[in-house]
């Protein structure tokens, strides 16, 4: 479809990348700077001789790691397609040829060599002992492979990939290898697990008998005893992922169908859930409806009852699960039902349908894709949540608690944990399956290049009055569970003793005004800019690759399609104490070898969440008529200026989403925090469990509380960064005139 | 608020620079105690001795996964606090390392068993008995009787009032499961486990949740380790403790060396130093209720006082191998957690 107008013997993407491949090579130190990432250090001790600073040439230059020698040959035969032309057959063949020799040298030395030298027996049998040993890549070996990588990529797209798309082709190249490394690889490790006997080996059986397990698969409550985890959790997911996706359209519905005065207090307050740290959502509901609960002891005064322990089980888990995850529903349904065109629903209207009519016949199913994803994440959400179980969860066991104490309790059992982990990632591959299969092939385009100054109809009658009693009785919860918070949080012992005191914050926010500037006494400065600074460094980060990826799923068409999205999807499906774990076996060891560092946690961070960038950028990408790629195309942009110019700027609200999500995730997560953090980066969420632990339930909820106002602050700033999207339509309430 | 804006940036980058400034000795200390315990341990042990603590505080299960995951590149130096039994399990999986302190002279006796029988893997830097606290308020509220042995907790009246922790997931639990089949034998101990089962509203995950819900008033009665208990009551819960009349199990903290230990040295020195008077009656400073290893430390005063209390002879060898382990917890999943409550 597109021509190369500019025949160029040599591209830019070419020169930059050979020239990134011998920088990596000959100036950056080849393995990894034990003080830190970002440490410069470095630079004045040794470098370029000291070994354990040196690049990578001037090692061998010494005589020393001599298996990186190989690499000059990729590195050198690169610059002999310099001269040739792009549509010369032996461009595309030495870009091929020393990309993927030099990737595979790459991985082949960093596993075969480790830092007890050779890894495996079998190339100590072959080889006889190394007497040398290796540690993790650095920024050199990172910047060669890099390299490697993408100069094996144009070469594909010379060949004809994608239509000789070098963007296309890099980014897909791209994606392919981080999720590999950092999703597959160590999931892939932990789930090994699940076949290793107790002597070592390997064996089905063992697999088999944790496999079938009364307490994964029991029935017993249908007759009054206590049914499986796998159940348990079955259910009490399709219940949650149902009921946010509903609460979640009414939500959207209210903002952007009706006459509703208070949209952005509205909005604020869905939102509330998703930015509170763990556990304490449980904590506010166990003081309002537990045994002793405010509420609880009203009505039994009331109606003269014994108070119950209701709370604890599953209507305590669905209660809070459903408070925690509706906001998720609504992020991704607003951008959806904002993006329904208001020409088909005036179109209807023209036909005479009825305002019922129009939304049940038009809107609604224009709204599938939006509803199908929400309804997934909820479920998956709810089948990954570990914290509100912990608290609330009474004998109603989930898998998600099940394999962390696997793995943490009495029973140091990680193969349990791994077959509970593949049961978990079984159920909700399936749900990703039917939400597939339910939304089918149909079209769900709505945003053409034509324009479209409709107007969005206001909701039926009959839909608004229940819509606004949902609303309403919903919202107001939301106020109380909030209200109670922040009232833990300035009382002197929560429950016991109410005298209102300032002191949790001053413990934990005290600063200290000196000549040489602030000093931050306060306990939880420490974790607190921690915090800060990962979810900081991992937001921008995660929006861009799920948005890439996106892109990639819902307008490019290569082979493998399903398996990319597949493997997009598998991490935010295992729970935070499975990629917690399988990290630090993944990760701990050469080649790549990040435990204990900031960037652990970033990496963790990226590719849990991950997926609803991925979510968000399809459900709004799939509105925009492929007609505006393919305007933009013919007018001569290449697929990246097209990316940057036409479908960026569009998908607005599905950016926002991403960078949101993933900010506000990295502050509140905690599951696979737990194993990740070390002494230098310790995390607010880990912070504060250890005060729930110790019983400063007061202190515990005033981080929280200062946590919650942060994030709000900082989703502000970024709805502020990121703009919001004009899709050039009339505003509600004004006349007809053609803007 | 631009001033205010720099200095957090400034801090942030302070926070990095200041991770590769530690080049001068250095230890990494795991820690399973309580959060307050274990800064104070890792600040004191600077001051005393000069050497940087990097000190990462997690539930002794969660530290024992992590040493697990990293044997093959050990980060850890010490691991200090919690339960004996992930120790006794790490020393069985030869993931911590074998030391003989020229301070054991100065311990109890149950500490130093608990190095012998762990291969001087391991070591008791505290004690701390079974029992079970309860709830005053909800007690008189529910007109129950006050109980103070372990076979009072049979009682119907006390049905759906008592919580422990589930001993598949808690090392706590396992504890009490273990110190049943040693004071009662293992018939009667597990009928007891079954009669227990009737009454209890709840098997929690982590083992101290039973008297934390119980003051909060979520629960009545919970059975866990007995300064867990005091501390509830110190924070100003109305909390009662029992030293149950038949006599109680016990566990023994323990502090291990990692296998493998980057920085061998400073944690044998560590390792010496947490074992003297000094470090050991640093707990005092906090709500540390466990009884020191150490014979010249001082125990807190509103801790149990562990002479009136009747310990039973507890066998850490035999109930901290993991196939003992294995099978008690097998049984008592097929004979207690299926039946009816």
């Amino acid at each position: 479809m597109r021509h190369n107008l500019t025949e160029a013997s040599a591209s830019p993407a070419l020169i930059f990348w050979i020239l990134a491949g011998w920088a990596g090579f000959l100036i950056l130190p080849w393995y990894g700077v034990e003080d830190g990432f970002f440490a410069l250090e470095w630079l004045f001790d040794g470098y370029p001789f000291d070994e354990d600073f040196a690049p990578a040439a001037f090692l061998i230059g010494q005589g020393e790691k001599l298996w990186l020698a190989p690499l000059l040959l990729p590195l050198v035969i690169p610059l002999l397609a310099l001269r040739l032309k792009k549509s010369d057959p032996n461009y595309a063949r030495l870009l091929i040829l020393s990309g993927a020799f030099g990737f595979a040298w790459l991985i082949a030395q960093g596993f075969g060599i480790g830092i007890r030298g050779f890894t495996f027996d079998w190339l100590t049998t072959l080889f006889g002992d190394l007497d040398d040993r290796q540690f993790g890549m650095g920024y050199g070996a990172l910047l060669v492979a890099s390299s490697f990588l993408f100069l094996f990529t144009q070469g594909i797209a010379a060949r004809g990939a994608v239509n000789g798309d070098v963007f296309v082709v890099s980014a897909i190249g791209g994606v392919i290898v981080i999720v590999t490394t950092f999703v597959f690889f160590p999931i892939a490790r932990m789930l090994l697990a699940a076949f290793i006997t107790e002597e070592g080996g390997y064996s089905a059986a063992v697999f088999a008998a944790k496999f079938f397990d009364d307490r994964l698969w029991g029935l017993g409550c249908l007759w009054g005893g206590r049914c499986g985890a796998a159940w348990n959790s079955l259910i009490l997911a399709v219940l949650v992922g149902l009921i946010t996706t509903v609460l979640g359209l009414v939500f959207a519905l209210v903002v952007t169908r009706s006459g509703f005065r208070y949209k952005r207090a509205l909005r604020a307050l869905t939102v509330l859930p998703i930015i509170t740290p763990p556990f304490v959502i449980g904590l506010a509901l166990i003081l309002l409806f537990g045994l002793s609960g405010s509420v609880t002891q009203f009505f039994a005064e009331l109606f003269g009852v014994q108070p119950t322990r209701w709370l604890y089980g599953m209507p305590g888990v669905l209660i809070a699960q459903t408070l925690a995850f509706t906001p998720i529903a609504f992020l991704v349904l607003i951008g959806v039902v904002e993006g329904v065109s208001p020409s088909m629903e005036e179109a209807a209207q023209t036909l005479r349908a009825n305002r019922w009519q129009t939304f049940r016949t038009v809107s609604l199913p224009l709204m599938r894709p939006g509803l199908a994803n929400a309804f997934l994440l909820g479920f998956i959400e709810s089948m990954a949540d570990f914290g509100n179980p912990l608290v609330l969860g009474g004998n109603f066991d989930v898998l998600s608690t099940e394999i962390f104490f696997a793995i943490v309790g009495a029973q140091y059992d990680q193969g349990r944990a791994a077959v509970l982990a593949m049961v978990l990632l079984f159920f909700t591959l399936s749900a990703f399956y039917a939400q597939r299969m339910w939304l089918g092939k149909k079209s769900y385009t709505t945003v053409s290049g034509k324009g479209d100054a409709g107007v969005h109809p206001l909701m039926p009658k009959g839909l608004a009055v229940p819509v606004f009693i949902a609303a309403g009785v919903w919202g107001l919860f939301t106020v109380v569970v909030y209200g109670m918070i922040l009232y833990g949080s300035v009382v002197e012992l929560w429950g016991v003793n109410n005298t209102l005191t300032f002191k949790h914050y001053v413990t934990a926010f005290s600063v200290r005004f000196e000549d040489a500037g602030i000093r931050w006494t306060g306990a939880a400065w420490d974790s607190f800019w921690t915090t800060i600074y990962i979810a900081a460094a991992a937001a921008p980060l995660t929006a861009i690759v799920g948005l890439v990826t996106a892109y990639l799923l819902t307008r490019q068409s290569f082979a493998g399609k399903n398996a990319f999205e597949f493997g997009t999807m598998l991490s935010f499906a295992i729970p935070g104490t499975v990629i917690g774990v399988s990290y630090i076996l993944a990760f701990n060891v050469p080649p790549i070898e990040i435990t204990g560092t900031g960037i652990i946690l970033i990496v963790s961070f990226i590719f849990r969440n991950m997926p609803v960038g991925v979510r968000a950028g399809i459900a709004s990408m799939s509105q925009l008529d492929k007609s505006l790629d393919e305007s933009s195309l013919t007018l001569g942009a290449n697929s990246w200026q097209t990316f940057r110019k036409v479908i960026l700027p569009l998908l607005r609200p599905a950016i926002l989403a991403a960078l949101v999500y993933s900010f506000v995730r990295a502050m509140t997560a905690i599951s696979a925090v737990i194993f990740l953090v070390s002494a230098e980066y310790d995390m607010a969420t880990s912070y504060i469990i250890g005060r729930v632990e110790n019983n400063d339930y007061g202190l515990a909820i005033a981080y929280s509380t200062t946590l919650i106002f942060v994030m709000l602050a900082a989703v502000g700033l970024l709805q502020l960064l990121v703009g919001r999207t004009k899709i050039g339509r009339r505003t509600q309430f004004t006349s007809g005139e053609k803007p | 608020m631009k001033k205010l804006s720099t200095l957090a940036f400034t801090s942030v980058v302070a926070l990095t620079a200041g991770v590769s400034a530690a080049q001068a000795d250095k230890l990494t200390l795991y820690c399973s105690a309580q959060e307050d315990w274990c800064q104070l341990m890792a600040r004191s042990f600077e001051d005393a001795t000069g050497i940087d603590v990097n000190m990462t505080r997690k539930s002794s299960g969660e530290t024992f996964a992590q040493i697990k995951a990293e044997s093959a590149n050990p980060k850890g130096d010490v691991w200090w606090g919690g339960t004996g039994d992930p120790h006794l399990q790490a020393a069985e999986e030869g993931l911590t390392a074998a030391y003989v302190s020229p301070m054991r002279d100065q311990l109890h006796d149950w500490a130093i068993s608990q190095a012998t029988s762990a291969g001087d893997r391991t070591i008791g830097i505290y004690s701390g008995a079974l029992g079970y606290g309860y709830n005053t308020e909800l007690l008189a509220a529910n007109n129950l009787p006050e109980p103070a042995c372990w076979k009072d907790l049979l009682k119907p009246e006390y049905k759906g009032h008592v919580q422990m922790a589930n001993p598949n997931s808690s090392g706590t639990a396992y504890t009490t499961l273990a110190s049943m089949v040693q004071i009662f034998g293992e018939d009667e101990g597990f009928e007891f486990m079954k009669g227990l089962h009737a009454n209890i509203n709840q098997y929690t995950k982590s083992g101290s949740a039973p008297i934390k819900a119980a003051g909060r008033g979520e629960n009545t009665i919970g059975i866990v380790f007995m300064h867990d208990a005091v501390k509830q009551a110190v924070s100003g819960f109305p909390v009662n403790v029992v030293a149950p009349c038949e006599g109680t199990g016990y566990e023994i903290g323990s502090m291990s060396i990692i296998d493998g230990a980057r920085n061998m040295d400073e944690a044998k020195k560590f390792y010496d130093w947490a074992l003297s008077t000094d470090a050991q009656n640093l707990a005092l400073e906090v709500n540390a209720f466990q009884v020191p290893s150490n014979k010249g430390a001082e125990t807190s005063a509103s801790a149990p006082d562990m002479s009136t209390i009747k310990l039973i002879d507890y066998d850490f060898k035999t109930y901290g191998s993991s196939d003992e382990r294995k099978r008690l917890l097998q049984k008592w999943d097929e004979d207690v957690s299926t039946l009816p409550q």
